[in-house]
């Protein structure tokens, strides 16, 4: 596959997640990680950017994936996946910085994948994942929670995991009727996917 | 809430933080005292274990403290009574620990701390360096290094038994962030097999009301009767009595750590690990997750050709003296990767190395370097690359910096 990119030592899986404060890219990041494990990936490991954090504010996170248990714990830098929970980050955060070639960009856009600005080196998927999360209900406190939501986008895109470990996941995380209404969200942006 | 998936029939996989790990571990040691002050990147730490109390999982005193002071000397006092306690820090709040840090070791207290390791102030950096742990490796602790949440977890119940066996207390070291923030899975051993591994804490003395007696009182420069003229210690001995057990800790920390493998199925190394090291002609030294950085370096060096290896440090005190000479001898060169300094000196893991192979027939080239001082990335490919460059030195070289840009 092509996001076992050779750059990656170890065919490693590398994933950066662009969001603002708030809008849940660490904890998808780490749901991720787990439903990796669910799949069968022994080596997941999750991180924030370290450093100050604080609401609205450009945040990112990364996953690793890996057939076998991690070694390296050094920051991202070559992602052979990179998904944006909030479309205008591809501008004023630079979220395609070093990416891959051949690699998966994963944006939470109402767009077609074509309209988003990419120079043809990595394939682009887009969902609405905003809608999606509005329509199953996932506001807090006024805001629009789409984490969950563009797990699913990111498991029709690339393929590293498939739904039912998503939905494992995040039915061990929530209580009852909360983890519904996410997994709602991850199936209906799953099939709303555009590739 | 960690996701808890089965593995085998008595243990569980969680995939958590370095921090959630060590809570997690305190928990199943069933610590009965802890006493923390909040401070990035340990807070965590001892955030989970003040849930576990609050919800009646944990059968302990939680105690707040204003100060890190104080909460190593509620530690003291618990352990002076019979408690098993435990205590969490990182950096300065580290350095204001400094004084009880010496009372705990001279008491002989089996005290735990997790030590989250994160750079010193000043400037500020709540970022990942060792220089806290290793400005107090003369306290007379045991310090021991993990190199994952996995070895967090298990050195954790590993210090517990190795403290109440040899009377000395043991410091926890794990990189802050890169592993305390860090989840990767952690096989997590059921409660009846920690209880099975760890017994209950047997105090060498108490302080107790009921039998009132003087502990750790002022002791003169040569020994002397007590009040019931019993011949006792002075000072000298009893630190002849700390180096001895310290010394006497190796055989120790070797014997738990095969006790723990027996028991779990898993090794930590003992006083050191090492990776692909057998035939290595040049060995790169480092302590907990540089040490597993390194072991990536060493793959790509040895597609390249290269024989290399690793040698993780995972006791830093004791420190690993014969099995370092053992794993050295077959290397021409070999490269120590300090998190930090022995300011005016050089990285305090490379001096120690140096001194340890000197005499001992063992003559491999020694090159210190500095890295990931202040939270700054350390990569694989970087250390591939300083090894390269490292076959043009001479027998004596200066200390290099790893990717400092001045």
């Amino acid at each position: 596959m092509s996001y076992f990119s050779s750059t990656s030592p170890g065919g490693i899986c590398e994933i950066r997640w662009h969001g603002r404060g708030g809008q849940g890219a660490i904890t998808s990041a780490k749901y991720l990680a787990e439903a990796a494990y669910r799949a069968g990936f022994r080596g997941v490991t999750s991180q924030p950017s370290f450093g100050a954090e604080r609401r609205g504010a450009p945040v990112t996170a990364s996953t690793r994936l890996s057939p076998e248990p991690l070694r390296t714990f050094c920051r991202v830098e070559r992602p052979d996946v990179v998904i944006v929970l909030d479309e205008t980050l591809l501008d004023c955060a630079d979220a395609t910085d070093g990416l891959e070639d051949g690699g998966w960009l994963v944006v939470n856009s109402p767009c077609e994948p074509g309209a988003i600005a990419a120079d043809g080196r990595f394939s682009v998927a887009t969902a609405d994942a905003t809608a999606v999360a509005a329509e199953c209900g996932l506001v807090v406190a006024g805001a629009i929670m789409v984490n969950t939501a563009m797990l699913g986008a990111v498991a029709r895109a690339t393929g590293l995991v498939e739904l039912t470990h998503i939905e494992e996941t995040l039915r061990d995380k929530f209580p009852e009727a909360i983890a519904t209404r996410n997994i709602e969200a991850a199936r209906a942006a799953f099939e709303r996917t555009r590739l | 809430m960690a996701s808890r998936m089965a593995a085998a029939a008595d243990t569980e996989v969680q995939i958590i933080t370095g921090n959630q790990a060590m809570a997690l571990a305190a928990k199943r040691c069933r610590v009965q005292v802890v006493a923390a002050y909040p401070i990035t990147p340990q807070s965590q730490v001892t955030e989970t274990l003040s849930e576990y109390v609050a919800a009646g999982e944990l059968d302990a005193e939680y105690v707040n403290v204003e100060s890190e002071h104080s909460a190593l000397s509620v530690c003291i006092g618990a352990s002076s009574v019979g408690a098993r306690a435990f205590t969490a820090t990182s950096a300065n709040g580290l350095a204001y620990m400094c004084e009880p840090l010496h009372w705990a070791a001279g008491a002989r207290l089996p005290i735990v701390l997790g030590c989250v390791n994160r750079a010193m102030a000043a400037p500020w950096s709540v970022l990942n360096d060792q220089q806290d742990s290793m400005s107090q490796r003369d306290a007379g602790w045991i310090q021991i290094f993990a190199r994952n949440n996995q070895e967090i977890f298990d050195t954790a119940v590993q210090a517990f038994k190795i403290a109440q066996t040899v009377s000395v207390p043991v410091m926890v070291c794990y990189d802050g962030y890169l592993l305390s923030h860090t989840v990767m899975p952690v096989d997590v051993p059921s409660q009846e097999a920690v209880d099975t591994f760890l017994p209950p804490y047997t105090p060498h003395t108490i302080l107790d009301p009921a039998d009132p007696r003087n502990l750790n009182q002022v002791t003169l420069a040569d020994p002397r009767e007590n009040e019931k003229g019993v011949l006792c210690h002075g000072y000298m001995e009893l630190r002849y009595l700390l180096e001895e057990a310290l010394e006497q800790a190796r055989d120790t920390i070797i014997a738990v750590d095969e006790e723990y493998a027996a028991a779990f199925g898993r090794s930590c190394g003992g006083m050191l690990w090492t990776y692909r090291s057998e035939d290595a002609e040049v060995l790169l030294v480092a302590a907990g997750s540089l040490a597993s950085e390194a072991s990536v370096a060493v793959d790509a060096l040895r597609a390249d050709g290269c024989k290399a290896g690793v040698i993780g440090v995972r006791a830093y005190r004791p420190f690993p003296k014969q099995e370092l000479i053992e794993a050295t001898a077959p290397a021409a060169r070999v490269l120590v990767f300090d998190k930090s300094l022995s300011y005016g000196n050089e990285g305090p893991i490379c001096g120690d190395v140096k001194a340890a192979l000197y005499g001992s027939g063992s003559h491999p080239a020694v090159h210190g370097y500095i890295a990931g001082l202040g939270g700054r990335d350390v990569r694989a490919a970087e250390l591939a690359e300083a090894v390269r460059r490292d076959a043009a030195k001479g027998a004596v070289a200066p200390t290099e910096w790893i990717n400092c840009r001045i």
